[in-house]
Parts: structure tokens; sequence; C-alpha cells
């Protein structure tokens, strides 16, 4: 009973976690940070205060609040990982993040959430601000700004990331690295694992069709 | 101006220096960004407060990115997590085991663990602690965990 709101089915805390192990493997392996997750947030959240809340009325029957206490820290640590792993994409590329999200259109899903968006912007402008009271304003005056779109580097959608099949897939482009080779089509079969350039399957990812690993 | 008099042998002139000049803005802007970059992980690596050693070495205005740093980074991490907030400089290993062997680098006095009791940290003093309550006393050098 861990729904916390999100409109589709309620998932079992088991599921919840798996979901959550899910989004934060994608997140790790990913080069680029990928769609938030807020309803997953939300609900292991909850989960998490629902345990402790559990755990303090609970006797001290040494061995099921210590596995319980160990279950709670392994879901806590999963959890902060998958925060810090999004915060270090955000800071790193924060211009670009910053662009994307604004250029998302009306009912795409949102890479940031609410407050990684305010925080994003609070990093981008205390930046700026530094940059420019430390240095940019003793330049001359056609240097005083920074292009950080252009000089911050984008995240290489080249690399390359293993990753497990989930659901089948059916003729995936592949396109060429070297201008000798030509573009080809592959079939994922599910189960399988693959190792392959990250933007040639980067909606797979967001749709759930692969796992990266 | 100068290339608007037409004065066309200066134009190589001009440009030269000025890639010159955004060369040196770009090795400026690199260095100082580099520096913010560090002064960011010492948020992660020591907390909110700073060692005196490493705030002398910090320009005031780089205190002040950094003080901004972490009032943004606490509005984060307090509207994560439900009433408390979630402190994501903690849990930064996975746990292995609840409870862990530590010995007493130095002074610290005394301690708070889960249900009430304290615990004196004089320095060489050994204790058997819950793991999580450690982690940053750790990260600051005051305990030592005792890998047996």
């Amino acid at each position: 009973d861990s729904d916390g709101g999100s409109e589709e089915l309620v998932l079992t805390p088991a599921q919840l976690i798996r979901s959550l192990e899910q989004a934060w493997l994608n997140e790790k392996f990913a080069p680029e940070l990928l769609e938030s997750k807020p309803e997953i947030i939300e609900c292991v959240v909850e989960q998490l205060d629902h345990m402790e809340a559990n755990l303090k009325r609970a006797k001290t029957g040494d061995l099921k609040v210590s596995v319980h206490r160990m279950e709670i820290e392994r879901i806590r640590y999963v959890l902060s990982s998958y925060l810090r792993c999004r915060l270090v994409k955000i800071e790193k590329f924060f211009p670009h993040v910053l662009e994307k999200e604004k250029s998302q259109a009306e009912g795409e899903p949102s890479i940031l959430s609410p407050e990684e968006f305010a925080f994003a912007k609070e990093y981008m402008a205390n930046t700026e601000t530094y940059l420019k009271n430390v240095a940019l304003k003793h330049m001359p005056p056609n240097l005083q700004k920074v292009a950080l779109l252009k000089s911050v580097p984008k995240p290489n959608l080249d690399s390359f990331v293993f990753l497990r099949v989930l659901e089948r897939q059916e003729n995936i482009l592949v396109e060429p690295e070297t201008d000798e080779q030509r573009e080809y089509t592959i079939d994922l079969e599910e189960g399988s694992q693959h190792l392959i350039r990250y933007k040639t399957i980067a909606p797979l990812v967001a749709s759930g069709a692969v796992q990266l690993i | 101006s100068e290339a608007k008099s037409g004065r066309t042998d200066l134009i190589f002139l001009i440009r030269f220096r000025h890639c010159c000049l955004l060369r040196n803005q770009r090795c400026i802007v690199a260095y100082l960004y580099d520096r913010l970059l560090r002064i960011r992980a010492l948020r992660w690596e020591y907390g909110s407060i700073l060692p005196n050693t490493i705030q002398f070495h910090m320009s005031a205005e780089e205190v002040e990115w950094f003080n901004r740093y972490k009032k943004s980074l606490a509005t984060y991490m307090r509207s994560v997590g439900g009433e408390e907030g979630l402190d994501l400089t903690q849990d930064i290993k996975p746990p292995k085991s609840l409870y862990i062997e530590v010995r007493c680098l130095r002074d610290y006095g005394e301690f708070e663990i889960e249900d009430g009791t304290t615990v004196l940290l004089k320095k060489n003093s050994q204790h058997f602690l819950p793991r999580w309550k450690c982690e940053q006393l750790i990260r600051q050098g005051v305990l030592e965990h005792i890998l047996s």
C-alpha cells in the first residue's frame, strides 16, 4: 500500500523497491540526466517513514528489529545514492540541463523535479555571479560575458553502456561510427545483454524497455 | 574602429589580439571554475563547516559562493524525504553491518546515540556503535573504523 498519489496501479513494497533500484542503476550508468521520478521517490520516503514508525513501536525482540533496521539502511542508501547521482549530473551539466528543461514541450515528462529545478537555477546564478564579480567585470567590455552553454561540456551521449533487454525490440537503427561503416538495424531479444552506444538506445531506457547494468 | 577606417593591414592584428584575449579569458574562467568545483567537493567531504586552514586559502567571494551553495543544498535536502528531509551527505557507502567497531582519534566529548544513552568519546577509547551515527564523525577524522 504505497501508492502515495500516483495515478497508476498500486505497487507492493517489493515492486516499489525494485523500481527504485532500476531507476538508480539507470541513472548511475546513463551519461545524461534522466527523467525525474517523483512518484517513486515520494513512495519510497513514505515507505521508509512507515518502517521507522514500526520499528519505534516494536519491542527489542533483537533479531527482527536488526533485520528491519538493516533493510531501512539499505533502502535509504539506494535512495540517497540515486538523488546524489542526479545532483552530480545537474551540477556538472547545469546550463544544458536547464536549457533542456525549458525546451520540454507541454505534456512531456520533466527532467528535473521542481526542487531540482530550483537547485539548478540557484547553482547557475551563484556561479555566474561569482565569475562576474571576480573576473568578468574587470575585463574589457566585449569580454564580460561567458557563454556557459558553449563552455560547459555536454554529456557524452556516444559513450558505451551495458544493458539488459526487458522487452523485445525490433529494428533498432544503429548509426555508423566511422565513415566507412553503414548504418544497420539490430533486434534486441528479451533477456539478452549488450554493450552499445547510449545514444542508440536512449529512448528505450526512458520507456523501460531496457535496463542499464 | 581601426577596422572601420579601412586599414586592412591592422585587421589581422586585431583578430590575433582578440584571440589572445579570448584565450586569456578562457584560462582565467577555467582556473576559477576548477577552484569552485574543489570547494564544492569540500562541502561533501568535510560538512558545512570548513576547517580554518582551508578557509584561509579561500577568497571572500569563494566563501560567499560556498555559503550560497550549502544553503541551496540544504534547501534541496530538506525538500526531499518527509518532515526532516534526507541528508544526502550521509550513507555514502552501502551499509555492510548495523554496528561497527570504532576507535576515537581525539577527544570529542559526549555523543548521544539512538536510545538516549550517551557515550564519552575520549582519545583512544573504543566503542561499538551504530554505523549510521558514526559516518559523519569518521569523515571528520574524530573516529576511526576498526576493521578486524
